[in-house]
């Protein structure tokens, strides 16, 4: 991979400084927009690093092929793909073992958060596309997939928000860019519904210790908490304006909602 | 998936179209608001993402170094792939592309190739052996209408703000230099696309239209006004009146574009 | 009982709206323990005996009782498949038409309703184990005939019908047309002329766009004076 010759392991970290510039716990910069398409029911788009990854939601649904259907409950499926421009080198455009791998964990991550028993027989469908990719895409589109379903109304226990963890030159450091995860030493992406740190998702790849690993999923849960704050302000500011008029109308006691 | 239009929308919109109208307010002879954003893609050569309306397209341009096809030893090679992906439209389904989307690509492909756009000469390295390929991928990632039009708006955008680097060949090893270059750009192709409804045609269908059309019709120029690619698709049938109108409009409106949005991004280029 | 929202203020989901036994859990709520907490984004409101929040978005769910106008989508021997824009496609048979069953020998269901027709019909009755079945022996329940259909999102209808109709009856009088308006988000508008008409599609995008404001009902008025 032509992206990793560029650094040794050394320079990955150097007198606690990454090779982008950042401490151990710093997150990359991250932007969130909500409802950025206009045929899907539901989306969102991040840019977290240089990671962008556009998701849209569609659903509840009637589901097709309708063998697939489960009486009792709505499915989730879950549909992550990278273009073939997102990476380096020019990837292929038809889906490979990891695309599908990852397809199926993120889904994972998302279903535990979703009231899926109030529609039985339907789907919902999260569609994913990595537009640019750096390492780290696979929480971005958890991260961003939940404030998609969110914007189409689909019923949640709670927000899902999605950090990893990485290991370089023996040190764990928040949220491992492309390069970090290549030359380091391990890769442990975690999701979790913030209100109760409940886990959705969980991996590891790489070598650590039971110390580390422990520490490793306290830092990434940490780092989730710092980016559902980024998550409920990309929601809340989708509404500000609604929202203050909603307080002029309480003042005036009026309220046309029939 | 169940995409009726009702009888009641297909004669409003016929209804209007009747008078000259549609229903967001444009002549059958008016395109929406097209919006052009390029190099928005760093790991890819070159990208640009297209809005025309809702329709929202982005095309990236990956650049290989490989064989030239064998009948054509001195030239590089473009190739273009679409993908009606499933986030775009509540009737795309995931999987490979199906023919809808290999026409679409076939198309702007079309365009692209007929007009010369890129000198291709020059994007040999050794003849016969080695010469850059270009892979245009494009996805749709909102369908409202006339993929065809920005899909081929996106291609060229691509086209014109990648940059592939310089090469340097010692004892039949080719080298990729750090400096980088632009494309050499002889042409641009413009793409207009028409629906058949009723008794008229409409430029730059939105997706109501589309539902409603008989069949689509899409036309592509060259800078000097000729036309390079024709693509008729869908079923139904166009009359020869159809065809001169949509001929008529083509350059004349292929002319507007090409001024004021691909003359600006070709000169700016450099910048 | 600890209240944590003001009225109307926006939520997210999972967010914490109230604690204590005394509320009942309502619309766009559910309950953990003794709290009560958000499913989706939208406006919360303390009602009487519950806590419930007005979702801002979401697919229209089928209820029995409710007013939609669909779209015969497939036509089968001895029924209608109707499409009514939620996540279930919706069945109509000639029993719930007329009273009467047809026979399917004599009868081409396609000359009462064919592909492409817009009716306006209730649900009769949906739950888990069946899809929606609708019904139009009511009155007023018929097939439409021209006029335009516009669609808006279903949690916004409740604003364009306004408490006890005022927003939609201000309307329909102002501009004269015949509106019938769909819980699932379709609205059928039918005037005398296609001005009066196409300023009902105005007013229905404007409602849309601003539903949870306040004035709306006088800015609509004023829209809709100024034309007429």
């Amino acid at each position: 991979m032509n992206s990793g010759s560029k650094y040794s392991r050394e320079e990955l970290l150097k007198n606690g400084i990454r090779v982008d510039g950042r401490g151990a716990r710093e997150l990359r910069p991250i932007k969130l927009e909500v409802g950025v398409l206009s045929r899907a029911d539901g989306s969102a788009y991040i840019e977290q690093g240089n990671n962008k990854i556009l998701v849209a939601v569609y659903g509840p649904r009637e589901l097709h092929p309708k063998h697939l259907a489960r009486p009792d409950t709505a499915i989730l499926q879950c549909v992550y793909r990278m273009a073939t421009f997102s990476v380096e080198e020019r990837k292929n455009p038809a889906p490979s073992r990891r695309e599908l791998e990852l397809s199926k964990v993120i889904k994972g991550a998302l279903a535990p958060a979703i009231f899926l028993k109030n529609f039985p027989r339907s789907t919902i469908d999260v569609y994913i596309q990595v537009l640019q990719a750096d390492g780290g895409t696979r929480c971005a589109s958890i991260t961003a997939a939940s404030l998609a379903l969110a914007d189409a109304g689909v019923p949640m226990r709670d927000l899902v928000t999605a950090c990893a963890v990485g290991k370089v030159n023996g040190q764990l450091v928040l949220d491992p860019n492309d390069v970090e995860d290549k030359l380091g030493e391990a890769d442990m992406p975690v999701a979790v519904m913030p209100r109760k740190r409940f886990i959705t998702l969980l991996q590891m790849d790489g070598r650590m210790t039971k110390e580390e690993f422990i520490e490793a999923y306290k830092m990434a849960i940490d780092g989730c908490m710092e980016i559902y704050k980024l998550q409920r302000q990309a929601l809340i500011e989708r509404y500000m304006a609604v929202r203050k008029e909603s307080e002029e109308e309480e003042e005036e006691g009026g309220d046309e909602n029939a | 998936m169940h995409d009726v239009l009702s009888e009641i929308e297909r004669r409003f919109i016929i209804s209007l179209a009747n008078k000259g109208r549609r229903a967001d307010g444009r002549t059958l002879r008016e395109m929406r608001p097209i919006t052009i954003e390029t190099e928005l893609i760093k790991k890819a050569e070159g990208s640009a993402k297209v809005s025309l309306g809702e329709t929202k397209v982005i095309a990236g341009v990956k650049a290989e170094i490989g064989a030239p096809f064998p009948d054509e030893p001195n030239k590089g090679v473009i190739t273009c792939n679409a993908e009606l992906i499933p986030l775009a439209s509540p009737l795309f389904e995931a999987g490979p592309p199906q023919e809808d989307a290999i026409e679409l690509a076939r198309v702007v492909d079309r365009g692209i190739r007929e007009t010369e756009m890129v000198d291709m000469e020059k994007l040999c390295i050794i003849p016969g052996e080695k010469v850059w390929i270009l892979f245009i991928d494009l996805y749709i990632l909102d369908d409202n209408g006339n993929l065809f039009d920005a899909a081929s708006y996106a291609a060229v955008a691509a086209l014109l703000s990648t940059r592939i680097p310089k090469v340097e060949v010692k004892n039949g090893e080719v080298k990729r230099l750090d400096d980088k270059e632009l494309l050499p750009i002889r042409d641009l192709p413009v793409s207009l696309t028409f629906s058949k409804i009723g008794e008229h045609i409409l430029l730059d269908p939105m997706l109501d239209e589309e539902r409603a059309m008989e069949c689509r019709l899409t036309i592509v120029t060259d800078k000097e006004g000729r036309v390079v690619a024709v693509q008729k698709s869908e079923d139904g049938v166009l009359s020869e009146k159809d065809i001169n109108e949509a001929l008529e409009i083509a350059i004349e409106k292929g002319k507007e574009i090409r001024e004021k949005y691909f003359m600006p991004l070709l000169k700016n280029r450099g910048s | 009982m600890v209240v944590h929202v003001k009225k109307r203020q926006i939520v997210l989901p999972g967010e914490i709206l109230a604690e204590g036994n005394k509320f009942k859990s309502g619309e766009g709520t559910f309950r953990e323990g003794d709290k009560i907490l958000a499913t989706v984004i939208g406006l919360a409101e303390i009602r009487e005996d519950s806590v419930v929040v007005v979702p801002l978005e979401g697919v229209y769910m089928p209820k029995p009782g409710d007013t939609v106008i669909g779209k015969i989508v497939n036509v089968k021997l001895t029924s209608w498949d109707v499409d009514i824009l939620a996540p279930y496609l919706a069945t109509l048979s000639p029993m719930n038409v007329s009273g009467k069953p047809v026979d399917p020998v004599k009868t081409d269901l396609r000359r009462i309703y064919d592909i492409g027709d817009l009716i306006v019909a209730k649900i009769l009755a949906f739950d888990r184990t069946q899809p929606p079945v609708l019904t139009m022996k009511e009155k007023n329940l018929r097939k439409l005939e021209g006029g335009r259909l516009v669609r808006m999102a279903p949690t916004k209808i409740p604003r364009l019908i306004g408490r006890r109709g005022s927003m939609i009856n201000m309307i329909k009088k102002k501009t004269e047309c015949q509106i019938v308006i769909g819980q699932n988000g379709l609205i059928w508008v039918s005037g005398s002329s296609p001005e009066s008409e196409e300023l009902v599609v105005k007013a229905i995008r404007q409602i849309e766009k601003e539903a949870h404001t306040t004035g709306l009902t006088d800015r609509i008025r004023e829209l809709i004076s100024q034309k007429t």
